[in-house]
């Protein structure tokens, strides 16, 4: 490990360590300047931030609770708690993001956002976001994903958002970015790239991280309220890692493990290797040609071939670990938390409920503490959980 | 000086516009027939793409083109070996995303072109900032690193691509991603930029998808690039035949 701290600002090339930088045509490098520096302005001005608090705290329902799991503990022996990004406003963390990209569009005078989405998640809170606004709202959605998630369609139809199915490639997120960049380009004028995880072109992986940081920071405060003065672990799913990267802000700088959950399908820490993608340089899953792979998960806010790159970062300077789970191990966690807590997690936070259930008594000894990050509701999943279990699909 | 800059201030210098024709490579298996033809029909240099699985500044026709060469399994290395099997002396330029030279190696990407004829690349989604281990790489081998220069481009950055761009300057006619027809746009107020910081020939690409319009271009910059109208003919079934005509209409309409 290299000495703190972590997860600070990356260098002016936007680079965390070996990953990260800017990898963007040309044409849309003056863009990604510009936000810079509107981002780098808005952060240090303390009228925007209290706007984005307030914000937060009127609209979204921050802080959202941090909730022992008193009966869950109790089986496997640690002492759990979810910080519950799950009761945020549209179901999940995504809203932070979202509150404090459209604030800085605003800001910087363009009256339209366009966005990515997989599960549907990140384009519900982005229309949800626009439309407080009355910013225009345009999504791109993987054909594929706009099957899967039909409900999240129309929910953010309903919130005045255009959604447009995206038909190259495998038709899911990654093929999602590429249409939004194409289409980024064509109006970058008047439009912002709302994008959704810590992920892309700098400063888009810091930037979000830096509006997801509110997770972890209320969360440690949070558990001190709880007795618990650094939990011996957090844990959170990781796809492009915008949750994680929230919660583990907070924490970075204690003596917490910092664990990512990777849906195996899509384990780009796991299984991927250093390449260029999506503006950024990270590990990704590509095969021996360079050619990227397609990620397979049944929850599709994890089918991303890549990762943020400062979470590839923080795997290779051994400050956060990351771990792949199976789909199979996700349905059993998603009842099990349901059944003993009241709480129906989203599959992509269901990884990190299965990780922790399958490690309570060996690498999370009995005893200790452990902190997830609840990072989404699981109603968006229930049509197609219940067709699994049912064997239909 | 690198050799393509030179053969190509050489052909400005003669009074002559450039026509650069795109074709993706693997595309067919008589892909080098096609690129033959159209140096046949005069071409004066051929952009030869190699597919990328996720080509973010394509539009639907390259996506395809690219989609299918890596189903047909074509690599950058299966297509340096077909490009031995090409006779003509015109300049060949590579254009493909930073990827697939990463991940090969950028040193040994450069000596791997350069080793199958190669004189240029064009590697759309490497910035500036991001550029300079494999400009170093491509010294090397003298192959010459082709930057872009797009509408949205500021002066200060224009300045810097300008004195950065070999072979020569890749002007970008409109703010959009290949295949989007639409003619020379703001290939004018672009290719004067360029002029006021550089002396090497300028080139316009990006929107360019007939006659008319690759003439109108021909008349601002040095030189016309056409990528998607020519592949979409190959998409449709056009062979070798089909891409002579094609490329000998735009050579007469630039010459005419």
């Amino acid at each position: 490990m290299t000495d703190p701290p972590y997860m600070s600002s990356p260098d002016q090339r936007g680079r965390f360590g070996n990953f990260g930088g800017r990898f963007v045509p040309e044409a849309l490098m003056p863009a990604c300047l510009e936000l810079e520096s509107a981002f780098v302005d808005a952060w240090a001005d303390s009228t925007f931030v209290e706007e984005y608090h307030r914000v937060l705290r009127d609209f979204a329902g921050r802080p959202t609770p941090v909730t022992p799991l008193e009966r869950l503990s109790d089986k496997l022996g640690i002492r759990l708690f979810a910080k519950r990004e799950d009761l945020a406003h549209t179901g999940s963390h995504k809203i932070n993001n979202v509150i404090g990209q459209t604030l800085l569009t605003k800001r910087m005078g363009k009256h339209r956002v366009i966005a990515e989405t997989g599960a549907g998640q990140h384009g519900v809170a982005t229309a949800t976001a626009a439309a407080r606004l009355g910013l225009e709202c345009t999504v791109y959605m993987g054909e594929v994903d706009t099957v899967r998630q039909v409900l999240n369609v129309f929910r953010m139809e309903l919130l005045g958002a255009t959604v447009v199915p995206v038909t190259s490639g495998s038709k899911t997120l990654k093929d999602a970015v590429n249409e939004a960049m194409r289409e980024w380009v064509t109006c970058v004028e008047d439009t912002h790239y709302c994008l959704g995880s810590v992920m892309g072109p700098h400063p888009f992986p810091w930037m979000v991280r830096e509006f997801q940081s509110i997770i972890g920071h209320e969360a440690l405060r949070q558990m001190r309220e709880h007795g618990v003065d650094t939990p011996d672990a957090v844990v959170a799913c990781v796809g492009g890692g915008s949750n994680a990267a929230g919660i583990f802000a907070g924490f970075a700088n204690t003596s917490a493990r910092l664990i990512g959950v990777e849906a195996a399908g899509g384990a780009a820490v796991v299984s991927g290797s250093p390449g260029v993608l999506h503006g950024m340089r990270s590990l990704l899953i590509q095969d021996e040609f360079g050619q990227i792979e397609e990620a397979h998960s049944i929850s599709a806010g994890l089918d991303y071939p890549g990762i943020g790159p400062e979470h590839a970062h923080l795997a290779e300077i051994g400050r956060a670990e990351y771990y792949p789970i199976g789909d199979e191990d996700v349905l059993d966690a998603l009842a099990l938390l349901s059944e003993l807590e009241g709480i129906i997690p989203a599959l992509e936070s269901a990884h990190a409920v299965a990780w922790i259930a399958r490690e309570a008594g060996r690498s999370l000894p009995t005893g200790s503490s452990v902190l997830l990050n609840l990072s989404g509701r699981g109603d968006k999943d229930v049509a197609q959980v219940r067709a699994m279990l049912r064997g239909e699909s | 000086m690198k050799s393509l800059e030179t053969r190509l201030r050489a052909l400005r210098d003669s009074g002559r516009k450039a026509l650069v024709p795109y074709f993706m490579g693997g595309l067919t298996p008589d892909w080098i027939q096609h690129v033959e033809a159209a140096v046949h029909a005069g071409a004066d240099a051929v952009e030869i793409g190699i597919p990328f699985s996720d080509p973010m500044m394509d539009g639907v026709v390259i996506q395809e083109a690219a989609l299918r060469a890596l189903r047909a399994d074509t690599t950058l290395d299966s297509i340096c070996a077909d490009l031995e099997a090409l006779s003509n002396s015109v300049p060949l330029i590579a254009m493909t995303y930073f990827n697939i030279f990463h991940h090969y190696g950028l040193e040994r990407s450069a000596g791997k072109l350069q080793a199958s004829g190669v004189s240029g690349a064009i590697v759309p989604d490497l910035a500036l900032e991001e550029a300079d281990e494999w400009i170093a790489a491509c010294d090397q081998h003298d192959v010459a690193t082709v930057l872009l220069v797009a509408p949205s481009t500021t002066p200060d950055r224009v300045r810097r691509l300008g004195q950065a761009t070999q072979g020569f300057a890749y002007a970008s006619a409109r703010m959009a991603v290949t295949g989007r027809s639409g003619g020379a746009g703001d290939a004018a107020r672009v290719v004067q930029s360029i002029r006021e910081v550089t002396t090497v020939p300028t080139y316009i690409g990006i929107g360019i998808s007939s006659e008319e319009q690759a003439k109108e271009a021909s008349g601002i910059g040095d030189g016309v690039i056409v990528g998607s109208a020519l592949v979409q003919i190959i998409l449709d079934g056009g062979g070798a035949g089909e891409v002579e005509s094609f490329v000998r209409s735009y050579r007469a309409a630039i010459d005419g």
